[in-house]
């Protein structure tokens, strides 16, 4: 199995979410992260899907979605030519003795402190899956109080955009 | 015990038309189709004009040429249902929504326009769920208007609320909860068109109570706004070119036919590409009739009770194309074991559906008549320059296998009438340009297998959904969009219990359909399934119409102002089917009292490979010596 990101543009309607991550349900296919947002064009919400499937089952979830008629465009973004970020906040148990090691680690992963309180630390930090993983493999050792992280969002690099063509363009 | 003889058939048809007043159906002129080609809304201009939302739902669908709609009112739909009293559009008061989803079904697949269906909020929408669910996996297209609750009291659990878009949002094409009246009349364009266009399918819009109340501007047409729906109609040149070469090339190829053929009305061209290559066709369950039955090219139905030719033919065949087919569990048998050699061209206008149960060598979207039409001038092309296929081995084996394993059937041992005998003399009594309408279970596959259709449109079953009680309604639906063709209904005894209430709305509104129960007095395939899997154990499948005779047909059939005839030994089949073709003013029930121990054969168990059909009780067609 290996992840795809999905790029789904979508008619900002009422109701479409819905419609898109039941269809994942309901035929049976993994919904690994789903981030979902406005776009610079109001009329057009994007959602950034991680699924994890092999290509054949993948193809499947492409045609799929791009049957709802809500759905405008769907592009697979490639890893190698595309930026991946996700945002994570974490509550760290930080007290007068750890504080400065804590916040070694936070200015090592380029995150930063949100909150403080007497015994804890908020970070937040966004960055790729694997940098968040390494960054909370970091701060599990004081102590993970609570913690939240968003979907992935993704966008392709260069200068060609996705959100141009026509069907986008009529919406 | 009522047993009509002919001279009480009159009398009985003469009291059927005291309670029924026959319709001239004077606004229903429509032709029958050869093909089910969308008709092409009636574009009206209409200049703004002042209603309520009810109006601007009416007027949108008498501008849509809408002539019948089907439904019940109820509180939150009743403001659509003022306007309506005065419409040009027909409105057909049936007995249970599900009879107007299977109507507007049964309307739709006999005419090839838009079937429309109305209910009320809650409980009259989920009675909806069904035809809806049954009209999806059939790719029918209709259009189901529902009432809802008025805006400020969604989501509150208010009294007959339903969150009906939610429900069907997995069983429709698309559906929409209209939020202002000025959407109605762009919704209704987009719900028709939808329904109608690409890969047909149902489209639900739900209109809360207060919308309809509302007062709005009505003006026509409405300007569509779905950016992101797109259906691909023309094929791919270099993929057609593909699969010409390929059908030009192959020793063993076969056309699998779908019931997408039918609905792009490309039958006429099926036969003549079937005809240019002479490669052997299979129609399967939903495609019935888009290939004369008649025709030497056509080796019947395949999957689980196909003929054993058509079964051998996909599953030995080095090329498959198919045509608006989707390679159904029921067609395939067990997947990975399905056509091991065969090289696949697969034409749909659904790309999900290429790729999708089986790979696709050459995968085609398109609408069946644009991929046919281009396979014809390409494979002329092809035959040009001398390529054309050496079938004489291929049809040798064929030839062989339709001779050594027809259809047929064994009498009853036990001297009860039987019910293949029943239903085929239904279909030569009736003749092909009759309509047929099946329930579910053993009858529908014997429909399947013993009438003979000859043209487009002359077969009707739930083939995805296998929704047992299509029949009554769905008869009903297509006798109003065809009311100069016979329909009979052929359903079962455990079918007909399920729908039948609607033969009340067939007599009051004077439409005579006629239904033949095959009477088994059991839930039939459901007992050939235990006679064959569970040891003979009959739980529950025995529903007392035959050792009780509750209910008696005949009886129940006149209560809902029908003609109740029954036939119970094989010499009175062909005087009662004739007696019920002479009432043409009245519905008509025939209980066909028949055995309860007939079995459908061929048979692909559930599960299995199409290399074990069986051809009869413990015969298995020798296949592997023969390639």
């Amino acid at each position: 199995m290996t992840m795809h990101t999905l790029s789904v543009l979508v008619e900002n309607k009422p109701g479409v979410l819905a419609r898109v991550s039941g269809l994942f349900s309901r035929r049976g296919f993994n919904i690994d992260s789903l981030a979902v947002g406005e776009t610079e064009n109001p009329d057009v919400s994007r959602i950034t899907i991680v699924v994890n499937a092999e290509s054949s089952p993948l193809e499947q979830v492409t045609k799929q979605l791009n049957k709802l008629v809500n759905v405008l465009k769907i592009v697979e973004l490639d890893p190698q030519v595309s930026v991946a970020r996700e945002l994570l906040l974490v509550k760290v148990r930080a007290d007068r003795n750890a504080r400065g090691q804590v916040l070694e680690t936070v200015s090592l992963f380029r995150a930063r402190v949100v909150d403080v309180a007497p015994d804890t630390l908020t970070i937040e930090a966004t960055g790729t899956p694997d940098k968040l993983d390494a960054m909370l493999r970091d701060l599990e050792p004081f102590g993970i109080k609570e913690m939240v992280q968003s979907g992935t969002v993704a966008i392709g690099r260069g200068s060609r955009s996705i959100t141009a063509g026509p069907a986008l363009r009529a919406a | 015990m009522t047993r009509p003889t002919p001279e009480t058939l009159a009398h009985s048809a003469r009291r059927a038309r005291t309670v029924t007043e026959p319709t001239g159906d004077a606004d229903h002129t429509s032709a029958p189709r050869s093909g089910a080609v969308p008709a092409a809304p009636a574009v009206r201009q209409s200049a703004p004009a002042q209603v309520s939302g009810a109006g601007s739902l009416v007027r949108s669908l008498e501008a849509l040429g809408v002539d019948v709609v089907f439904g019940i009112p109820g509180g939150a739909i009743l403001p659509a249902y003022d306007p309506l009293y005065d419409s040009t559009v027909r409105h057909i008061l049936v007995r249970h929504e599900q009879g107007a989803g299977h109507a507007a079904t049964g309307y739709a697949q006999a005419t090839g326009r838009v079937g429309v269906c109305i209910a009320t909020s809650g409980p009259g929408a989920t009675n909806l769920v069904t035809p809806i669910a049954d009209a999806y996996m059939d790719s029918v297209p209709m259009v189901a208007i529902t009432g809802q609750v008025a805006r400020p009291l969604i989501g509150t659990d208010a009294f007959q609320e339903a969150d009906i878009q939610g429900i069907t949002l997995p069983i429709t094409k698309h559906n929409f909860l209209v939020q202002t009246p000025e959407e109605i009349p762009r919704m209704l364009a987009e719900a028709f068109h939808l329904a109608s266009t690409g890969r047909p399918g149902p489209v639900l819009v739900d209109i809360p109570k207060d919308v309809l109340q509302a007062p709005t501007t009505f003006s026509w047409p409405p300007t569509l706004d779905l950016p992101g729906y797109r259906p691909t109609l023309h094929p791919h040149g270099k993929q057609i070119r593909e699969a010409a070469r390929l059908m030009a090339a192959a020793r063993r190829p076969i056309l699998y036919v779908g019931g997408g053929v039918l609905k792009a009305g490309a039958t006429e061209g099926l036969r003549r590409l079937a005809e240019l290559t002479g490669i052997p066709v299979v129609t399967t369950l939903m495609a019935l009739g888009a290939f004369p039955d008649s025709h030497r090219q056509h080796l019947g139905m395949p999957g689980m009770h196909g003929t054993v030719a058509a079964v051998y033919g996909l599953q030995k065949a080095d090329l498959i194309v198919a045509l608006g087919a989707r390679f159904d569990d029921r067609v395939t048998g067990k997947l990975d074991s399905f056509a091991p050699d065969a090289t696949v061209v697969h034409a749909d206008i659904d790309p999900a559906e290429i790729g999708k149960n089986r790979h696709a060598d050459v995968p085609i979207v398109g609408d069946a008549r644009h991929v046919i039409d281009e396979l014809l001038t390409a494979v002329a092309t092809e035959q040009k320059t001398g390529h054309r296929a050496d079938l004489t081995d291929w049809w040798t084996q064929l030839d062989d296998l339709r001779e050594r394993y027809p259809l047929g059937y064994e009498e009853p041992s036990d001297g009860t009438l039987s019910p293949q005998y029943v239903i085929k003399r239904l279909g030569e009594i009736a003749g092909p340009d009759a309509i047929y309408v099946a329930g579910v279970g053993q009858h529908q596959m014997w429909a399947s297998q013993f009438i003979s259709y000859e043209k487009p449109g002359t077969w009707l079953n739930s083939g995805g959904l296998g929704t047992m009680g299509y029949a009554v309604p769905a008869a009903m639906g297509a006798k109003v969009g065809r009311p100069d063709a016979v329909v009979w209904a052929v359903d079962g005894d455990g079918c007909f219990q399920m729908t039948n209430q609607e033969l009340a709305t067939c007599a009051l509104e004077g439409i005579p359909v006629k239904i033949a129960v095959i009477n088994n007095g059991n839930l039939g395939m459901v007992r050939q399934w235990q006679t064959l899997f569970y040891g003979e154990r009959y739980s529950n499948t025995e529903l007392g119409t035959h050792k009780h005779r509750i209910p008696d047909f005949v009886k129940l059939a006149e209560a809902l102002g029908c003609v109740g005839l029954r036939c119970e030994n094989a010499d009175d089949v062909d005087k009662t089917i004739e007696a019920a073709m002479a009432i043409n003013d009245a519905p008509v029930v025939v209980d066909f009292v028949v055995g309860k121990d007939a079995m459908v054969w061929p048979m692909v168990a559930a599960g299995t490979s199409n290399d074990e059909i069986m051809f009869a009780r413990g015969v298995r067609p020798a296949f592997d010596d023969e390639v």
